[in-house]
């Protein structure tokens, strides 16, 4: 029987694919983006919670101001320093971070998510003033 | 308390505990995140090609015909083509039935005794329904961690998570908030089938008694995997493009350990590194097995081609009616049953006409 044949070149496509990841980037180095920051932003020197906080659950922030707003109507978010924010998505976040592409995106694209926000909300509100 | 479950249990408890406290050390981040991968990687891909190929040289086996219908045969029988494939085509229609849709556990039946002393049997499919949302929410799952390992995240990748994540739901309490990111039903379909996979073998008491450590341990581990990265994704919040520098270090061969990476997710790439060590030596090599299936995956045309031993040569052989034409004589004055009488040969004229009558029952 030539089933051996088969069963080897079964094993190898199958190898093939384990390995997927490797022989297709082939060691060619893929960074984490870099966030630029606005003059806005930096002058400011800190973002609504610390960077720490930002960087893994801005997402679930964003969550809870919109659940804030919508629903109970509530608007001002005080974080553990003390500061005042207005809870908006386009005039709170993008007005330090107006750079959303390369900011909110480059980040996005690495990661892989696409927020669907933008369908509704503006994404440069400055441009739109 | 019954040792099959509980010393996996508790292995997977330990390699939890080794990998949470470990990952706490700075120094041994770079063994759990770095070190231990590779190593496991390449235990699975030598382990893997070694299992397989003692496979391929073991000896292919006669055909089984175990099927559900009938096999082609008599034209006025109707061929059940995909029970009882008679060539290759309708051998890969067969092949793909059961390595994409578990059709042989489809036919699982239950045998009940019924008003006494009826026998019944009934379908049952929990098994079936189990094992296709297990085997399939873990491809899904698969699919979707190539985003942590490919560069640009291809198109196909970005699909699935678009699928994957339609369901979108928002539950927000001082305490608890699940919304965004975004909720990936793959891994909770995964826990729920793990979870009952499990249940089955401690409640359904036939199952429990053929189940072995080796049933547990891959079911705990798995368990495992898919809460340790719920965990990550929507109460810890690992921060995820750290994490991707690390996973794409891992690939490209640059190998780093960013800031800032949760100890959960030094627990989760541990018990994925565990599996995959454990993967060619364990039951779980049936990701291989079932290709070469033998009930499943030859022709079943026993009825339609005659097998010839390949290694038969030809044996001078000596059939009955050779030996009862050449003893007859003897077994009759000896008064052994025959299958021909001889004739008694009174006249001279009859016995030339029997003579063609004897050969032609020879035919
Ligand atoms: C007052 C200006 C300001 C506002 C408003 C603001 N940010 Fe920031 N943000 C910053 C600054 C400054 C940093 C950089 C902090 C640092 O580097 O330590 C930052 C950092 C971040 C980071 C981490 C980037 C990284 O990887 O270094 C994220 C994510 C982020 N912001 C998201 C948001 C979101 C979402 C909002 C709206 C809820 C928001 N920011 C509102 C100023 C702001
Ligand atoms: C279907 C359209 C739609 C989509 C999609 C949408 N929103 Fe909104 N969002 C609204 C509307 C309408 C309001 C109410 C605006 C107001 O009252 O000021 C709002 C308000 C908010 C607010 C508070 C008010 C403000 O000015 O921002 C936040 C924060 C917010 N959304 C976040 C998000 C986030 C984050 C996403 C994506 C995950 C998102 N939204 C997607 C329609 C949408
Ligand atoms: C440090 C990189 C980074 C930056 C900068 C960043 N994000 Fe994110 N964001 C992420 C990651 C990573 C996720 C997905 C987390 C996951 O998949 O678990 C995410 C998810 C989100 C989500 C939830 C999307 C979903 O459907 O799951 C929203 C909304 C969001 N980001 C808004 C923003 C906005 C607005 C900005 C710019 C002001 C921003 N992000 C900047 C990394 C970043």
């Amino acid at each position: 029987m030539n089933n051996k044949t088969l069963i080897i070149a079964g094993l190898v496509i199958f190898l093939i694919i384990v390995l997927f990841p490797f022989w297709y980037m082939r060691g060619k180095a893929a960074p984490a983006p870099e966030p630029v920051l606005t003059p806005m932003a930096k002058a400011a020197q800190a973002c609504v919670r610390s960077t720490e906080y930002m960087k893994s659950e801005h997402m679930q922030l964003l969550d809870v101001w919109r659940e804030s707003v919508v629903r109970d109507g509530k608007r001002i978010y005080v974080n553990p320093q003390g500061k005042e924010f207005n809870m908006s998505l386009s005039n709170t976040c993008l007005d330090c971070h107006s750079n959303k592409a390369e900011f909110c995106d480059r980040c996005h694209d690495y990661a892989s998510v696409r927020p669907y926000c933008w369908s509704c909300h503006i994404e440069n509100p400055k441009e739109k003033t | 308390m019954n040792l099959r479950y509980t010393i996996p249990l508790i292995a997977v408890i330990v390699l939890f505990l080794i990998a949470f406290l470990g990952a706490q050390v700075p120094g041994l981040q770079y063994v759990f995140g770095v070190v231990i991968p590779y190593l496991a990687l390449i235990t699975f891909v030598l382990g893997f090609a070694y299992r397989v190929i003692g496979w391929s040289r073991s000896a292919v086996p006669f055909k089984i015909p175990t099927t559900a219908g009938q096999q082609k045969s008599l034209p006025w029988i109707k061929h059940s083509k995909f029970d009882c494939p008679a060539n290759t085509w309708q051998v890969v229609v067969r092949m793909a039935l059961e390595i994409l849709t578990f059709r042989s556990l489809f036919r699982n039946t239950r045998m009940k005794l019924k008003e006494g002393a009826r026998i019944s049997y009934q379908l049952e499919l929990f098994l079936w329904v189990g094992a296709l949302a297990f085997h399939y929410a873990f491809l899904v799952v698969l699919i979707r961690h190539l985003r942590f390992f490919i560069e640009p995240v291809p198109f196909v990748v970005q699909l699935i998570e678009n699928v994957d994540s339609f369901f979108r739901m928002e539950i927000i309490y001082p305490v608890f908030k699940f919304g965004l990111p975004g909720v990936f039903i793959s891994g909770f379909v995964l826990l729920a089938a793990v979870s009952y996979l499990f249940l089955r073998r401690l409640f359904v008491h036939q199952v429990k008694y053929i189940s072995i450590a080796s049933d547990y341990f891959p079911l705990f581990l798995i368990f495992g995997i898919a809460l340790s990265g719920i965990f990550m994704r929507y109460v810890t919040k690992v921060d995820v493009t750290a994490v991707k520098e690390l996973t794409m270090g891992l690939v490209t061969f640059q190998p780093t350990i960013p800031a800032g990476v949760d100890a959960v997710f030094f627990v989760h790439i541990f018990f994925v590194s565990i599996l995959l060590a454990y993967f060619p030596f364990s039951k779980l090599m049936h990701l291989g097995g079932v290709f070469l299936s033998p009930t499943r995956n030859m022709t079943t045309d026993t009825r339609v081609r005659r097998h010839i031993n390949p290694w038969n040569y030809p044996v001078p052989v000596h059939t009955y009616d050779e030996y009862e034409d050449e003893f007859r004589e003897k077994m009759v004055e000896a008064g052994l049953p025959v299958e021909k009488m001889p004739q008694p040969a009174p006249a001279e004229e009859p016995a030339s006409d029997s003579e063609p009558e004897q050969e032609e029952q020879k035919e």
